[in-house]
């Protein structure tokens, strides 16, 4: 690791005050990929700034159907918070397979998002929910937030603040685990509501993560198994590498999807 | 042999990623980053190979100009007349290419090294994560220079697991002591995890075509493989005998085969050196046989359990054609065990109703065959071995009764401190606390070989045993004549030593005291109690055992789930059965990686894919079941506690057992290692 400055931000805007000041400052929201690409040299912000001791940056508030998450709430919290169970038990059961217990209690789910690693899970669950991201300037639609690999809409400098969304009536996730680093090698996150189906599918789109617009069609009609088995999940545009082919990714997206269909009842 | 020079940093030419180029040293860690990163090297870039059979082809990159086409050596064992004369009355021939795939060994502590170089005494000192320390002494003193063996003293402390990779002498223990004599100061260097995986020696990678010949009545009358090993860019410690002497041997298995013939034709590539890993060579033979005979099985319609029960060899000792001559052994025993606690006659019903759960079922065995405690000296001397195999060993009785064994083995996990100091305690009735193992520092132990081979057992403390011998009639010589007694009727039980039938004794400690005290001491005994032996084994020992590995395949995404896996060991006489048990869970652990998990995996340019574990599956927990192992017992008859080893069957055994199985499941036996989900999957779908 090249030597840097850690700041500890003790308000949005005092983080985006040492965001200005800073060379090349990197924001920290709990560091999963951060810290490790810097470890190896591979990142070398000049500053960094912890966003992840602001106070009002972490927590979960559900009020009727809608629920918002602080930017800084860690995967433990996501995963254990009987609120959100009450209403999107899918999300939370999604935060208890991220990683390990290391990674789960330091990782956020504002941090996850911002980097948008293709294979990470919560970028399919913000889809597929329909979510918007909170920023400290504005307010992003999902559809419009994940732009390809590790790419996200965040101008330099943007903070993200919050994730929120409305309770779907049914939703699952289910993945299949790359088998050595076991981040997802396809990731399917299913979610029903009055407005119709979603289906977002990580860790398999060469692009990142995407939804499928050929299952949501055929799950729209009737939300079973069955529709799923009738879809044809084209191998083009799905990542290939040593782990898993292409046509290998596509028949584990539709496996997938049909588990979260089951799994959401 | 065409070996290909090897120096510790690479000159003028770089033929592997993790060829150290560049030695920096720093005062910190981050000085020691920043001054490498400084280093601006200008690489003309090469064509590379990295598979074995491809760095035998015609235009082929050459990688060490002394081995053309790449090729080390072209090295046959067994009879290749007798073997094409029984193939030519055949009944059935059972054909088949079988790849052996790279692992990385991953011991959990990564390499390191001290050198500290005393300018006054003009003496060395290097403290190293080795196997055998005096076997890295005596390299470094005699292959490379480094100092003469009385000014070097190599010291490997508690090692944090080898698993062959280990026994390798590496570039950084010989650049430590350099540096340090070249800057005044102790020289210390660490590895880390992708370095340990660029830089460690790799294990097996061997490329076989393989075949089998039967008679009308299903007994096998010949085997034959076709080989070709991959060294990787130089050839290190072991490469020279782990695919020939330690490969070839084993290919009678556990059977009784007239002619058997193996060619094995060794390359380099542009990859990390491949040496031992637990196992060496004896997986690679396990694996052709035990998947050859399980295949032969199907083909012939007939139970592979009754396949290889026909063919068992069942008179000891039994010559194989392979230089071998199997001395004692049960194969029945233990397939009968295995089998019982596998429940292998209720499978049928089992894979049914998997089958109504849309899942795939299979069963599949392996019963594998080592060549351990290695080695008698002089047969390893005719086949052109550098070394003696023996093993060397001091018990040193103190004035006040405690021992110290001092041994050559080298222990790094497998539990020495306490089987050695069972030998003694249990022998002479002392607590376990008053005796206290001693290893790997040269400046302690005069010499040892080391541990690998499953060796400590059937070796090491062999020679423990005869070094107690020796204490033994001693202590009884002082005890008869301070009891005046005649030392035939001495016996030595919980701590102290009695005349036979009497109430007559003295206590160990005070017969020890007595040693050194010297004041009353049978006429003409030198003072003291401390005695010494080499042992070296008059023959190779044979453990063998049946593995049994159920599977249960989900047919969607191609995941195997191990259901059960049973073992059943013959490993001889067992000293303490938790750590052999131990063991056996880690050699299964790692059989089942080689099988399911694990491979190491190089681009067409030579790079590493595989060099961390994001990419690289280590077997974790959930991937393993909890095992059903049982041992029967066959002593071995060459060394005086019958014990044969068992540091290598789990990983040796399973997995073919586990390939077996899986093949079986999805009906399809083209099916290369690590069967990953993947591969699985890509299986299945050939198959539709």
């Amino acid at each position: 690791m090249y030597e840097t400055n850690y700041h500890r931000a003790s308000s949005v805007a005092d983080a985006v005050k040492l965001l200005k000041k800073a060379e090349d400052p990197k924001i920290l929201a709990g560091g999963m990929t951060l810290i490790p690409t810097m470890k190896q040299r591979l990142a070398s912000p000049s500053d960094l700034v912890d966003i992840t001791k602001i106070a009002d940056l972490s927590g979960i508030k559900v009020s009727g159907k809608t629920v918002t998450i602080g930017a800084a709430t860690t995967h433990f919290d996501v995963a254990v918070s009987e609120k959100l169970a009450k209403v999107c038990p899918a999300l939370c059961a999604l935060a208890s397979h991220i990683g390990d217990p290391h990674v789960r209690y330091r990782g956020t789910i504002g941090g996850s998002i911002s980097n948008n690693d293709p294979a990470a899970d919560y970028p399919s669950a913000m889809l597929a929910l329909n979510a918007n991201i909170v920023t400290d300037k504005r307010v992003i639609a999902a559809d419009k937030f994940f732009k390809g690999l590790f790419e996200t809409s965040l101008k330099d400098g943007e903070i993200v603040t919050a994730i929120e969304f409305t309770a779907p009536a049914k939703a699952a996730y289910s993945k299949f685990p790359n088998p050595a680093s076991r981040y997802a090698m396809a990731g399917v996150f299913v979610a029903k509501d009055k407005d119709g189906v979603r289906v977002a599918v990580t860790g398999a789109g060469e692009s990142g993560v995407f939804r499928h617009k050929g299952l949501e069609a055929a799950l729209d009609k009737t939300f079973d198994a069955a529709s799923v088995d009738a879809v044809k999940v084209d191998a083009k545009g799905l990542m290939s590498d040593m782990h898993a082919t292409a046509d290998y990714r596509a028949a584990l997206i539709k496996v997938m999807a049909k588990r979260a269909v089951i799994a959401a009842g | 042999m065409k070996m290909g020079a090897w120096s510790p940093l690479a000159v003028d030419t770089v033929r592997y990623v993790g060829d150290a180029v560049v030695v920096v040293v720093a005062e910190t860690k981050q000085q020691a980053r920043d001054a490498a990163e400084a280093v601006d090297i200008s690489y003309k870039v090469k064509k590379a190979v990295v598979a074995a059979v491809d760095a035998l082809k015609t235009g082929a990159p050459q990688i060490h100009p002394v081995a053309e086409g790449n090729l080390i050596y072209d090295w046959e064992l067994g009879d290749a007349k007798a073997v094409e004369a029984a193939f030519a009355k055949a009944a059935h021939i059972t054909k088949m290419d079988i790849v052996n795939n790279r692992l990385v060994p991953n011991a959990m502590e990564p390499r390191a090294a001290l050198g500290v170089y005393d300018a006054a005494e003009d003496h060395y000192t290097c403290w190293t994560t080795s196997q055998n320390p005096h076997l890295a002494r005596l390299v470094m003193s005699a292959f490379y220079n480094v100092a003469p063996e009385n000014k070097l003293r190599v010291i490997a402390p508690d090692v944090g697991g080898g698993f062959g990779s280990k026994i390798y002498i590496y570039p950084e223990e010989i650049v430590c002591l350099w540096a340090s004599k070249k800057t005044g100061v102790p020289v210390k260097w660490n590895s880390d995890r992708t370095e340990a995986f660029l830089t460690d020696a790799h294990g097996r990678d061997h490329v076989t075509h393989a075949e089998m010949a039967f008679d009308k009545d299903n007994n096998i009358i010949a085997f034959k493989t076709d080989t070709i090993a991959n060294l990787g860019a130089y050839m290190s410690l072991f490469s020279s005998v782990t695919p020939t002497y330690l490969h070839a041997t084993l290919l009678s298995g556990q059977y009784n085969i007239p002619a058997i013939h193996c060619n094995m034709r060794a390359v380099y590539t542009n990859t990390a050196p491949v040496d031992a890993y637990r196992g060496a060579g004896r997986p690679e033979a396990t694996y052709s046989v035990e998947r050859m005979i399980e295949t032969a099985a199907r083909e012939l319609g007939v139970s592979p359990a009754e396949l290889r029960r026909q063919n068992f060899i069942r008179t000891f000792p039994h010559q194989t054609p392979v230089i071998f001559c199997y001395d004692a052994g049960d194969f029945e025993a233990s397939l009968n065990m295995a089998m019982k606690a596998a429940d292998y006659e209720g499978f049928p019903k089992r894979k049914a109703k998997a089958a109504k759960e849309g899942k795939l079922r299979g069963i599949g065995m392996s019963c594998y065959i080592e060549g351990c405690g290695i080695a008698p000296s002089a047969a390893v001397g005719s086949l052109g071995a550098g070394v003696g195999l023996w093993e060397s060993a001091e018990v040193r009785v103190n004035a006040v009764g405690t021992v110290e064994i001092l041994t050559g083995s080298h222990s790094h996990g497998q539990g020495h401190e306490t089987t050695f100091a069972q030998l003694v305690s249990e022998r002479f009735g002392l607590p376990g606390a008053n005796v206290t193992v001693v290893h790997g520092d040269t400046d302690k132990v005069q010499m040892g070989m080391g541990t690998y081979g499953s060796r400590s057992g059937a070796v090491g403390m062999s020679a423990v045993v005869k070094a107690l011998d020796k204490v033994e009639a001693k202590a009884k010589k002082i005890a008869a004549h301070l009891l005046e007694a005649d030392e035939g009727d001495i016996v030595i039980e919980n701590g102290e030593l009695k005349v036979a039938g009497t109430d007559k004794k003295v206590p160990w400690f005070q017969m020890a005291l007595s040693a050194y005290t010297a004041h009353n001491l049978p006429a003409g005994m030198e003072p003291g109690l401390k005695e010494g032996a080499f042992y070296d084994p008059s023959n190779f020992t044979f453990p063998a055992g049946c593995y049994i590995c159920e599977v249960e395949v989900d047919p969607d995404t191609g995941t195997t789930e191990i259901i059960q896996f049973v073992a059943s060991d013959d490993f001889g006489n067992v000293i303490n059965p938790m750590i052999v048990e131990g063991q056996v869970h880690g050699g299964i652990a790692q059989g089942v990686g080689q099988a399911m998990l694990e491979g190491a995996h190089y681009d067409e340019s030579g790079q590493l894919q595989t060099a961390s574990f994001m990419d690289y599956t280590m077997p974790r927990a959930q991937d393993l079941p909890s095992y059903k192992i049982s041992t029967t017992v066959t002593p071995s008859p060459s060394n005086p506690l019958g014990i044969k080893g068992c540091g290598e069957a789990g990983a040796i055994g399973s997995p073919p057992a586990v390939i077996n199985a899986i093949t079986d499941a999805i009906g399809n036996n083209n099916l290369t290692m690590p069967a990953t989900p993947l591969a699985v999957w890509n299986a299945l779908q050939a198959a539709k």
